[in-house]
Formats: C-alpha cells, sequence, structure tokens
C-alpha cells in the first residue's frame, strides 16, 4: 500500500498466486438444490468432516442479502463469518448533497421496515444542531410518538413473520403480514405512503392528521390487541416453536454489553434498558408504558419481548390518540425560517402544497413567494457543530451522528445502525449450536439489511 | 462566563446581543466565499461576495453544566473531574474539551486515545460500558487533522454520555484501534476505514466492509464525488450532483 488514499488489489494476481499453489484451496462444489447426493459421496471421497458452505447473499432466510460463510463439523457449526454490503448504497454521501430537508427522503429508505424511526432520529439531530428541540410543537412530537409506535409495531409484527417463516411455519407468516398490512394502512392515510414516508422533518411534521385518521386508529386499536392474543395464542406455548427457540442463540448480559447489542436482545437478558425511559425525547416521559424484559437471553425470550413491546406500543398509540382530540395547534415550528412554509394537501393531481398556500404566493404576496422559493430551494442553514441524536428503534438504539459546517447541507451524517451493530453477535451466537440454529439467530436478531448496509 | 451575582450575570449576559455577536462573528477565520461556484464578472446575483465565518476551535470554559445548559457545574463537570483523578496527565492526553448543544467532546491525542476509553470504561465512578460506534469525519481544510474518528460512549450505570474526538492528518491516517476495550468496534472501525481510509491500529482484521474488496478509494471523503454520470434530458446536460450549482 503506496498510497494512502487508496488501497490497490490486484484480482488477477491473486488469482494467479492461488492457481500455482501459493493458497491452498478445498474441493469445491456448486449445489443448486436436490443434489446433495453428489455433495455428500463427493466429501465422503475427501473425507474430512468439515464443510464450508457459503449461505446467502442470496438465500431465502437470511433476511435480504446477507452472506454467512459457515465451517461445518457435521451439524455444528464451527466458524461463523458474516459477509455484509451487498445493498450499500450510499445514502450518507448522498444526503451531503442534498438541503437538510431533503435529507428526510434519504434516510427514511435505510431501514425500511421502521421508516419513521430513521426521519425522527434524524431530525432530532438536526434540531439539537439549530437548538429548537424546545421549539418544535406539541402536536408535531405527538403524531411522532405514535408513529414510531405505531410503526414499532409493523416492525416486529414483519419480525415475527418472517421468522415464523424462516423456521417453516407459513401461518404465522401470513398472520403477521396481514396485521402489518393495517397498520401500513394507516400509514398510508396519514401521510400518504405506506413506506418511505419522509414525513417526519426538521421542526415537526409534513402535515397534520386528516380528518377520519383519529377514528381509524380507533378502530385499529379496538382490533388489534385480540390479533397480538391469536398470535400469541398461536406460538406462546407451541412445542414446536419451544422446540425451535428455547436456549437457542444465547447471549447473555456481558456479551451484549462488549458488542454493542441493544433493543430486544438486550432487553431479553434482563436489562430494561430503554431509551424511551432512560434518555426520554420527543416528551416520552409523560406516556405511561413499561419497558418488556425477559432473563432467558435466548430466542424465545426476544420473541417475548418483542410481543410485548407491541402491547405497550398499543398503549401509547391509545394515549396519543387521547391527547390528539385536545392539543390542537400547528404541527411544523413557527420559525419561518426553519419551518416548511406550507402544509401537504390532497389536490386534483395529487399530493402536493395545500391550494390555499399556492393561492397565497401566487396571487396575493411576491414576499412570501420569494420566501418558498428560497427556503424550499436553497434550504436553511444550520450552525456549525456536531451533534448525536439517539432513539430506541425496533432493533435498539438508533443514533444520528450529524455534523454542520453552517451551510445548508449536512456536512456528515452517521448513522448508527442498530441492525448493522447487533449483526455482529451473529457468529458468537450461532458458533458452537447447529446450523439449523444459525437461522433462527439470525431471525431472532432482527436485521434489516438496508438498515445494515445503509 | 456565569456568576453568582445576578447583576454580574445580566452584564455578562450583554455578549450574547445582536451588534456584540456580530463583532465576534467577524474575527473568525473565513471559511469560504462566495455562492454558486460563479467566479467571474458575469455573476449579478452579488452571492459572489459572500462570506462565510467559521468559528476557531474553542475549549469550553468550566464549568461544563449539563445536558440542560452550561449556568452551573453539572454532570459534565463530573465526568471531567473523574477522569482528571483516574488520569494523571489528563491535561496531556485530552487536547481539547468542547460543550455545545449539551452534548460534551474531549478531543483526544489519538496516541492515548486507547488508554482514555479503557479508563472510561473500567473507573467505577465513569463506567462508560457501552461504546455507541466510531464516525468518521473528513475536514480538508483543517491541517494537519483532515481526519477525524468520532466515538460515542454510553454509561448505563450513570446514564451519561460522552463523545471522544481523535483525529489524525491525511499524510499519516493512523489511530489506535478500540477493539480491544470495545469489541464492538470491530465493524464500526472497518466501516471508517471503507470509507475514510482511517487505519486503526491494532484492529484484528481490518479490511473493507461495505464496498468491494477491490474496491479504489474511500467514498465518503470529500475529495472522492459523489459520482453519477451526465444525465441527458431533451438535448440538455445535468451533471453529476457535485458538479451542480449549489448554495453551499
Amino acid at each position: 500500500m503506496s498510497s494512502t488514499k487508496y488501497t490497490e488489489y490486484d484480482a488477477y494476481a491473486a488469482e494467479e498466486a492461488a492457481a500455482s499453489g501459493g493458497e491452498k484451496q478445498g474441493r469445491v462444489f456448486d449445489v443448486n438444490g436436490q443434489d446433495w447426493d453428489q455433495v455428500v459421496a463427493g466429501a465422503e471421497d475427501l473425507g474430512d468432516e468439515r464443510l464450508v458452505v457459503n449461505m446467502g447473499p442470496q438465500h431465502p432466510s437470511t433476511h435480504g442479502v446477507l452472506r454467512l460463510v459457515l465451517t461445518l463439523d457435521g451439524e455444528t457449526v464451527d466458524d461463523c463469518r458474516v459477509g455484509i454490503g451487498y445493498l450499500h448504497t450510499g445514502i450518507e454521501k448522498n444526503m451531503e448533497f442534498r438541503t437538510w430537508t431533503q435529507g428526510t427522503t434519504f434516510c427514511t429508505r435505510m431501514d425500511y421496515l421502521a421508516p419513521i424511526f430513521n426521519e425522527t432520529a434524524y431530525c432530532l439531530g438536526v434540531e439539537k444542531l439549530l437548538d429548537v428541540t424546545d421549539q418544535v410543537p406539541e402536536r408535531a412530537q405527538i403524531i411522532r410518538v405514535m408513529m414510531m409506535e405505531l410503526n414499532r409495531i409493523s416492525s416486529h409484527l414483519v419480525a415475527i413473520a418472517t421468522f415464523g417463516l424462516e423456521l417453516g411455519a407459513t401461518t404465522v407468516m401470513l398472520n403477521g403480514f396481514i396485521e402489518r398490512e393495517y397498520t401500513l394502512d394507516l400509514f398510508e392515510e396519514i401521510t400518504g405512503l405506506r413506506m418511505n414516508m419522509a414525513y417526519v422533518r426538521p421542526g415537526g411534521v409534513a402535515q397534520d392528521l386528516p380528518s377520519g385518521a383519529l377514528s381509524k386508529i380507533r378502530d385499529y386499536l379496538d382490533r388489534m390487541p385480540k390479533r397480538i392474543q391469536a398470535l400469541r395464542k398461536l406460538m406462546d406455548a407451541n412445542p414446536v416453536y419451544l422446540a425451535r427457540t428455547r436456549d437457542v442463540a444465547y447471549l447473555d448480559l456481558t456479551g451484549c454489553m462488549s458488542l454493542g447489542v441493544t433493543g430486544p436482545m438486550l432487553r431479553a437478558t434482563g436489562l430494561p434498558w430503554d431509551l424511551r425511559k432512560s434518555q426520554p425525547y420527543c416528551g416520552y416521559e409523560t406516556y405511561d408504558f413499561e419497558v418488556a424484559t425477559q432473563d432467558t437471553c435466548d430466542v424465545y425470550g426476544r420473541y417475548l419481548v418483542r410481543m410485548q413491546e407491541m402491547e405497550e406500543s398499543l398503549k401509547i398509540v391509545e394515549q396519543c390518540v387521547e391527547r390528539l382530540q385536545r392539543v390542537k395547534g400547528p404541527v411544523m415550528i413557527e420559525d419561518k425560517k426553519i419551518g416548511w412554509p406550507a402544509q401537504l394537501a390532497i389536490g386534483a393531481d395529487g399530493m402536493g402544497n395545500s391550494p390555499r398556500h399556492i393561492a397565497h404566493i401566487m396571487g396575493t404576496s411576491m414576499e412570501a413567494l420569494i420566501h418558498h422559493f428560497k427556503l424550499v430551494t436553497e434550504g436553511f442553514r444550520v450552525p456549525a457543530g456536531q451533534a448525536y441524536s439517539h432513539i430506541e428503534s425496533p432493533r435498539g438504539e438508533l443514533g444520528a451522528h450529524v455534523v454542520s459546517d453552517g451551510g445548508t447541507r449536512p456536512y456528515r451524517v452517521h448513522f448508527r445502525e442498530p441492525s448493522f451493530v447487533n449483526l455482529q453477535a451473529t457468529p458468537a451466537m450461532a458458533e458452537g449450536g447447529m446450523v439449523a440454529d444459525v437461522i433462527a439467530a439470525v431471525a431472532s436478531i432482527d436485521p434489516v439489511m438496508g438498515g445494515v448496509d445503509r | 462566563m456565569s456568576s453568582e451575582n445576578p447583576e454580574q450575570r445580566a452584564e455578562q449576559g450583554a455578549d450574547q446581543l445582536p451588534a456584540q455577536a456580530e463583532e465576534e462573528r467577524r474575527e473568525q477565520p473565513i471559511a469560504r466565499t462566495g455562492m454558486f461556484g460563479a467566479k467571474t464578472t458575469g455573476d449579478t446575483s452579488g452571492y459572489g461576495r459572500l462570506v462565510i465565518r467559521q468559528s476557531p476551535k474553542v475549549t469550553a470554559p468550566r464549568p461544563y453544566g449539563g445536558p440542560g445548559g452550561a449556568a452551573e457545574a453539572g454532570e459534565f463537570d463530573e465526568i471531567a473531574d473523574e477522569l482528571e483523578r483516574a488520569l494523571p496527565d489528563f491535561g496531556d492526553a485530552i487536547e481539547r474539551v468542547v460543550v455545545h448543544r449539551g452534548e460534551l467532546t474531549f478531543v483526544v491525542k489519538r496516541e492515548r486515545l486507547l488508554e482514555v476509553a479503557r479508563t472510561m470504561r473500567d473507573e467505577p465512578s465513569l463506567r462508560f460500558e457501552l461504546c455507541s460506534g466510531v464516525s468518521g469525519v473528513h475536514y480538508p481544510k483543517d491541517e494537519g487533522a483532515e481526519l477525524h474518528a468520532v466515538v460515542h460512549l454510553l454509561s448505563i450505570t450513570h446514564n451519561r454520555r460522552v463523545r471522544l474526538e481523535a483525529t489524525c492528518p491525511d499524510a499519516d491516517p493512523h489511530v489506535p484501534s478500540l477493539v480491544p476495550v470495545y469489541p464492538t468496534c470491530d465493524w464500526h472501525e472497518r466501516e471508517t476505514y471503507d470509507f475514510f481510509g482511517i487505519v486503526f491500529d491494532g484492529h484484528p482484521a481490518l479490511t473493507r466492509i461495505e464496498m468491494p474488496d477491490d474496491w479504489v478509494g474511500h467514498p465518503q471523503r470529500k475529495d472522492y464525488p459523489l459520482g453519477g454520470i451526465p444525465v441527458e434530458y431533451r438535448g440538455a446536460e445535468i451533471p453529476p450532483p457535485d458538479e451542480r450549482r449549489s448554495y453551499v
């Protein structure tokens, strides 16, 4: 390595070196399904019990494009290596070339199962740098909390549903996904989009709740407890499920601390660490809810924590609905130099700026038009400095390290993605166990590769 | 800055008047000039003469206060006191202490980073047992300290957070690895190496993690273009995002 900026890797030279016996390589089998007898026969010929299996990045049970390199001794996993990077989209780099407000549109796409959390973490960071955290309207904060908790439910539902599928239980998958659909319907009703909403913006949220949204949420709240109960009935004491999850993929508190693991995995070791309680944001300290914990340190405990968290989330949503009836007012910061000038509304040609605002800037006020134009194209300036905002996402501590140089675009945004961090624990949980339990271990982490790779 | 005497405090508050702040701002070094990239006489917008100043590197005065503000001594002072007690040559290891937006940052000399982190974790009165990760930042204009490795620590025991920042020059991009103290830094450091080219000495296997193994360059450095190809739209060329005019 001669230059500091570039590292050169000559793939051809490496291949040649390997071909000339520089690096010893074992026999390679291409497995395309239905040809396991050949592999077994070939392995028998070799007289070696150890088998290196490349699982992924396209394996259906790896939660996206995750690659696991497993060294197997019979059915036992000797060694497990994790390969990521297949879904790297350069979101952090891209954000540096857009305004602060446009940043939400990028970061919402990271962890695509928890978009509201990505947006909120980022916006809290920007607000911290702007020093306007206290000026965000109460109604906006309540809506943020409500959306986050609905999002937590939908994310946990996918976690449990796909987990069921990966263990071979389609019923669990169908049940989980249908409930998630109802949650996404609510998102569609409120934000116009089912995923990647870019709904939370620096200073508040993009638009107020549409009329009738609260009654839809109430219907949801009526139905959901029964449905969660049904899921519990299906799985909580199911002997097959218990056999696959109990005492599987054990990771205790020491392991979690040293590997930086947070979220349901940490709470399944018995530590009630939840940023909503311990370092509250968006007014979480004013809501009444419990932190779910288990002390089994295994896959089953993580499942129970997720189940209980969904029930607690419903409690919080209920309190939000009650508050939203009472608390009226703006949902965007009053400061005209920061707040987006218009609310969004449904027009004849789809979602856009509200007709009243358009009439105002196009018909009556030239200054308002200039202001709108400047704020939308140029954006606002954020004082130089750095801030770290942290929220409790469904997967653990989601942090945003936001750096500004005083300009209209982020100088650097780095996300501490819980999926990325927690995935490091895979070898610790998988090694020494059965190969079938690797699936359970990865699924209990609930990694979302969009978040891992960003 | 603050005082016990409310009258004095009011007087000290006078330096927050806009006129005063304006003068102070003028003393700051110029970070950049102009806008839209217009440099010639054709610039009728007047933005070409825009001057952007940036505050120099400052060291926060005592008391540091806490997350709520720096009016009185708070938990940040406790952290600093404990670290000073545990680390006899505190002044040598810590270059600067920055308190900004309710967050405490220790700018650590890179050769002392591992030792400071170990103290932060092991000292019972500090006990930052969880590392929230490493983030790199590239400041091409910060001569001699172009690359920053920013580490966020969390103490569950005391419910506190602190940030450690170590810098290294582009010519010698080496920072000690924190993996011996916080194993979670393994992937974080690989990511920071991948994107910024900071070499973490002592890391067990410092390889690329997000980009392909044979990738050339470190994409999140400021001297690395965003990429993309010029887009043709009805005969008009749209340049890649990093080459378009901008309001920066």
